[in-house]
């Protein structure tokens, strides 16, 4: 079944135009990867799926077209996105942090159940549950920014170049923690990465994108198998 | 010493008039990361809505009610209607909005209304009770109370409930807020309506004692800007502390220090404000802003 579809879709900052008809399909707990350079348009794809920018075409998410949808509606329909830059709330303590993630929820019990959870997957928050979100560092940001939106329940989780800025052992974690988040509670995936080799990581299936377009559609392995792949997105 | 604690209650009593101002302030705040210098406007246009309707023969209880109705509707539509437009963009460009917006409201209010200064009847009686020996106004005490009541209740709501996390996010990082499924526009309207309700609060307590004009507040929310910046923008027990701080040392030093006197006065909060800044600049109470990089 597939749970999220963008059919031609299409989106521009002003005159520029950013997304030049993407399409892709993401089946009920896949994971799809979202791989090409600076300025490809990676990041406006996962906004555009977030209702965050103006869209054309077509955004389907379990049957309901949800183009031109607000965030916060968005959001509730479960589609969960950890922003690039990690959107914490720098002033709010780890633990306020995460009860804002579950701000749509109402089962008191089940907050503070996804909260050791969290806790569980990312242990280095433990240590720092009291603590001001911008006194972490940039690795227990990003963990923050996905436990924060495990904590909305989602059914599908939009990463933004989660790896950004970290040093190759603490993406590396990151990447752990979403890979075992996966297998455990089989939520949907749209995973946006230059570093490839992370994303094939955790994705089923890929797309390349170039200058708004994809140019490459494959599973993982087929792609990992390409010699063009290799040499612009794998290092060699 | 009756001498002392006299001045010392009288500058409790100035000093809840500022921390009404300045509460409200702080509520905008931390509600939408900006300083509102319109606040004080807003509770002056609240306190003449409240003296119409007396004057229409309304009892006070009920006219104030209605002016904190208005004054919510009134701050919620000044949000849909006028600071969205600018929240998007540069903070600075919003706060020359909010400025701006004073001088309006105050032009509005002294061309509907005049310059004159109007009696506004008092919601606490004038008698005057004895304290550790020296007489009190019951209206200093009731004063005093609405505020600490004000106050407590804004602690409360902004780190015990979830519509105060929830503002609290909105104002930290809209974009991200948004993520988590936070309706923002329509917080950012509610932060603004509960603003200009703590403003109306604040101008129906101080309009007995200052008469109403439409400038009633102008130097209230000096020393209200005062007290934020000494109490701490984040700290809504802070900036309370620091208004009641303000209101008692600028007594005491109006008398006891000779070269202030009650001429120079006035500059006591500045000079506050001066150290403060130089020796703990997130205020007296405010929690500092760590940003790594």
């Amino acid at each position: 079944m597939t749970l999220l579809e963008l059919e031609d879709v299409t989106a521009s900052y002003g005159p520029v135009q950013v997304l030049d008809g993407v399409s892709l399909s993401v089946p009920e707990n896949g994971a799809f990867g979202i791989l090409g350079a600076n300025g490809a348009g990676k990041t406006t794809t996962l906004r555009a799926i977030s209702g965050a920018v103006r869209t054309g075409g077509r955004i389907v998410f379990d049957g309901k077209d949800i183009s031109g949808m607000r965030p916060d509606q968005v959001a509730a329909l479960g589609i969960a996105h950890v922003p690039e830059g990690r959107g914490s709330f720098g002033d709010l303590t780890v633990r306020e942090n995460l009860r804002v993630g579950a701000y749509l929820r109402k089962d008191r019990k089940g907050i503070d159940e996804d909260i050791d959870y969290c806790l569980d997957l990312f242990p280095n928050l433990q240590d720092r549950i009291k603590s001001n979100a911008s006194a972490l560092s940039g690795g227990e940001q990003q963990m923050l920014a996905v436990a924060r939106a495990i904590m909305s329940k989602p059914r599908m989780l939009l990463l933004d170049e989660a790896s950004l800025g970290l040093a190759p052992s603490t993406a590396k974690n990151v990447y752990d923690a979403i890979r075992r988040l996966r297998l455990e509670s089989g939520i949907a995936m749209v995973v946006v990465e230059q570093n490839a080799n992370l994303a094939f990581t955790v994705v089923d299936d890929a797309t390349v994108l170039e200058t708004g377009r994809s140019v490459l559609t494959g599973t993982s392995a087929e792609l990992k198998g390409m010699d063009e792949i290799r040499r612009a997105y794998l290092g060699g | 010493m009756e001498k002392f604690v006299q001045l010392v209650i009288d500058g409790l009593s100035t000093g809840s008039v500022y921390a009404a101002l300045a509460l409200a302030i702080v509520l905008v705040h931390s509600a939408t990361g900006l300083v509102n210098f319109a606040q004080g406007g807003m509770a002056v246009l609240a306190a003449y809505v409240a003296w119409v309707l007396t004057n229409q023969g309304v009892p006070l209880v009920l006219a104030i009610l209605a002016s904190i109705v208005f004054s919510f509707l009134l701050g919620a539509v000044l949000e849909r209607f006028l600071m969205r437009r600018f929240e998007r963009g540069d903070p600075d460009t919003a706060v020359v909005v909010t400025i701006g917006l004073l001088t309006l409201i105050t032009g509005i209010a002294g061309w509907l209304w005049g310059y004159n200064n109007q009696q506004f009847p008092s919601l606490f009686p004038l008698d005057t009770v004895s304290l550790l020996g020296v007489s009190v106004s019951i209206r200093s005490i009731g004063t005093t109370l609405v505020i600490v009541v004000a106050m407590v209740a804004m602690q409360a709501l902004f780190v015990g409930t979830k519509l105060g996390l929830a503002l609290r996010a909105v104002a930290i990082n809209p974009q991200s807020a948004s993520y988590s499924g936070l309706p923002v526009e329509r917080l950012l309207m509610v932060g603004w309506g509960l603003a200009a309700v703590l403003g109306a609060i604040a101008g129906a307590l101080v309009a007995p004692q200052l008469t109403l004009t439409p400038g009633m507040l102008d130097n209230a929310l000096v020393y209200a800007l005062a007290a934020v910046i000494l109490g701490g923008l984040t700290s809504p027990v802070g900036v309370v502390i620091a208004a009641w701080l303000i209101g008692v040392l600028e007594n005491l030093a109006a008398v006891y220090v000779g070269f202030i006197g009650f001429d120079l006065k006035v500059a006591v909060p500045f000079i506050l404000i001066f150290v403060v800044l130089i020796v703990r600049p997130q205020g007296l109470f405010g929690r500092k802003t760590v940003v790594r990089v």
